[in-house]
């Protein structure tokens, strides 16, 4: 059985060439392509055609969730379930409960950020279908890596191969499915 | 590697007015490198000795902590003026000392100060650690620690509430909201270093652990764009957060009507007390971090002397504080509240009051000179005195003003058992054992952030245009 190709896999080491790689990768027409990178590089989201994340309107829902929960906290406790007279204050007020709606407003604001991320990326993830490859490995220490997927309609072994090396990619290589993971592969 | 000749003489060009921010134009690799050797390397036995230092004052201060907890607080200075004595310094003390943390990683990023990246993790760590210390002088000050859950509302059998009308509830939130979204940030912050150690490390255990802990973290840009965008919000709301932290720990003393506590210049002075003192505290650490694990190259002078900067104008602004908050004493016309502050100054506590005053406000003048800012051993030195002095700043709030009340039949003195010394000693411990343990086998440079500030790290956009129009015509025309 010949072994099912996963990606195509391009090294770069220049942060402006990966950049105009998937410029070049985007405007072919490819969608289901990435980059690996050591760290963010500016612009290279707007290359490879990323949309602006939705993550604000996740922690702004956060946000907001925090605020109400602070008030109906403070209100349903100490205004209306267990009325309580200390020094004549009011059971309820505005006022006293700011400390408390801005913590939680925050603290939930927070939590939404951190687990909106999470699932926006789909992590945590035990497996990654380029996990075996030594480029991809070096995606976190010095190497730019772009990846154009096997189930890009446009892929193909050659001309997708011919491509990468256009744009000054180093080392392109197909990394194929080892026998472990010979399953559906997809990519988020 | 990136660095290619004609980049780098452009670069050199434009920036030539800026001291560089990493020393020896290091590699991407080299960084990694760098950074995971300390990990991987065995523990020296330098570094064991100091860690089983550290380790058994802590354990000292855990036992005396125990101590505290089986036979009462009892058995410390404690008295009937004096209710509040150590162990609300140490905490109010211990949460000032985090803030420097959350103001170099959240706020020092929203102005966008690339140099915070050589320094933002360890501060963080900090300051976790920080908050963890500070957090346990209330807990056991309550005297019946295993009800401490009441302080968290949550339906029960008595079908009562916590009083939401009170600073001290308020505190609770306060500080524990803190605590963890300084976890998450600290944590999110670390997860593409962690996926870096993980895919260099050769230890397999490591590779596990670090494996666990980065997520899964790939480095694909679909995921830096999202996690960017995760970063700038936590920034974002750790900014208010830091500030409002240390002002709802000073409600705990304006609310009360006490002469010296009722005060409305309290949130403010005390926020600016906590990042002086904070930056001292991270000051001390890196001195001591930049020697030891060999890192001059990524913690550079030009870090040190822009945090003796910090050091200074907060030091100004604590130093005017006090001013103000004498002359108002006096300006009220308040009997009391003149009092109080006359009493501080020569009293029986004057030599707390002066020593505050001599470390806090005269140590460190000596950073308005820019070859004293850059001079190691000297900002150590003041380091420390300022740690000394803003632990002595609280003492005089809460212990002066306590000492001597309204009434003179009520006055009273107060001096520490050897537990409470004992228990503060033992924070110190735990505090520096966390470190260790931090420093040796966590990304102790945020390695991300480090590499993306390197000089060739991003695209020009402007030196190198035409390059990359080349580049893009080149890939039309194949």
């Amino acid at each position: 059985m010949e072994a099912k190709p996963i990606a195509t896999v391009a090294e770069f080491h220049d942060p402006n060439a990966v950049l105009a790689a998937a410029r070049a990768v985007r405007e072919r027409g490819y969608t289901e392509f990435d980059c690996y990178t050591p760290y963010p590089v500016h612009g290279l989201d707007r290359a490879m055609g990323i949309r602006r994340t939705i993550l604000p309107y996740i922690s702004f829902a956060g946000g907001l969730t925090g605020l109400a929960s602070a008030l109906l906290l403070q209100w349903w406790t100490g205004g209306f379930d267990y009325k309580l007279n200390i020094g004549g204050k009011p059971f309820f007020a505005i006022q006293f409960s700011v400390p408390v709606d801005f913590e939680l407003t925050v603290l939930i604001c927070a939590f939404f950020t951190l687990f909106g991320l999470l699932h926006l990326c789909r992590l945590p993830t035990w497996w990654h279908p380029l996990q075996d490859d030594p480029s991809f490995r070096r995606a976190t220490d010095d190497t730019f890596v772009v990846a154009i997927f096997a189930s890009d309609p446009r892929y193909t072994t050659s001309g997708t191969q011919e491509l990468l090396r256009s744009v000054g990619g180093t080392n392109v290589h197909v990394h194929t499915a080892s026998q472990e993971d010979q399953q559906a592969v997809t990519v988020d | 590697m990136a660095t290619t000749v004609a980049h780098h003489v452009q670069h050199a060009g434009l920036r030539q007015e800026r001291e560089p921010l990493v020393l020896g134009e290091p590699t991407l690799h080299d960084i990694t490198a760098k950074i995971a050797s300390i990990a991987e390397e065995k523990p020296s036995p330098k570094y064991l000795l100091a860690l089983s230092f550290t380790a058994a004052i802590a354990a000292w201060g855990v036992g005396c902590i125990l101590y505290t907890i089986l036979t009462g607080i009892g058995v410390w200075g404690l008295n009937n003026p004096i209710g509040w004595g150590w162990d609300i310094t140490n905490f109010v003390f211990w949460i000032g000392i985090g803030h420097a943390g959350t103001l170099i990683s959240a706020i020092l990023f929203l102005f966008r100060q690339k140099w915070r990246t050589a320094i933002n993790r360890s501060a963080e760590a900090m300051t976790i650690f920080a908050v963890i210390c500070a957090g346990l002088f209330p807990l056991i000050h309550v005297g019946r620690i295993w009800f401490a859950y009441w302080l968290i509302p949550y339906p029960n059998q008595m079908q009562m509430w916590t009083n939401f009308r009170s600073p001290l509830e308020w505190d609770v939130f306060a500080v524990s909201t803190y605590l963890t979204v300084s976890l998450i940030f600290w944590f999110l912050g670390m997860v593409p270093d962690l996926a870096t150690l993980r895919d260099v490390v050769k230890n397999k255990l490591a590779k596990r652990l670090y494996g666990l802990f980065s997520l899964g973290w790939s480095g694909s840009m679909r995921h830096w764009h999202h996690y960017e965008m995760a970063y700038l919000i936590l920034a974002g709301l750790s900014t208010p957060l830091v500030l409002s932290v240390h002002s709802v720990v000073s409600l705990d003393f304006t609310a009360g009507i006490l002469p010296g506590w009722h005060t409305t210049i309290f949130p403010p002075y005390f926020v600016a007390g906590a990042i002086f003192s904070g930056f001292a505290m991270v000051m001390t650490l890196l001195v001591i971090a930049r020697e030891v694990l060999d890192l001059k190259e990524y913690i550079t002078l030009k870090h040190l002397e822009n945090m003796n900067k910090i050091i200074l104008a907060t030091g100004m602004m604590v130093g005017y504080a006090y001013a103000m908050e004498f002359f108002i004493a006096q300006y009220s016309g308040n009997p009391y509240e003149s009092f109080v502050f006359i009493n501080r100054a020569t009293g029986d506590y004057a030599w707390a009051y002066w020593t505050m005053v001599l470390c806090n406000v005269v140590s460190p003048q000596v950073f308005w000179f820019k070859k004293l800012r850059r001079n190691v051993p000297l900002m150590f030195i003041v380091s420390i005195l300022v740690n000394i002095g803003m632990w002595f700043e609280r003492f005089t709030i809460i212990a002066t003003s306590l000492h001597h009340d309204f009434l003179p039949a009520s006055w009273g003195y107060y001096t520490p058992t050897w537990v409470e010394v004992s228990i503060f000693a033992g924070t110190f411990g735990i505090f520096l054992t966390l470190f260790l343990l931090f420093a040796k086998y966590i990304p102790v440079i945020a390695i991300a952030e480090v590499k993306a500030i390197l000089p060739t790290a991003q695209p020009h956009h402007h030196a190198t245009h035409t390059a990359m129009h080349a580049h893009v015509e080149h890939s039309h025309g194949s």
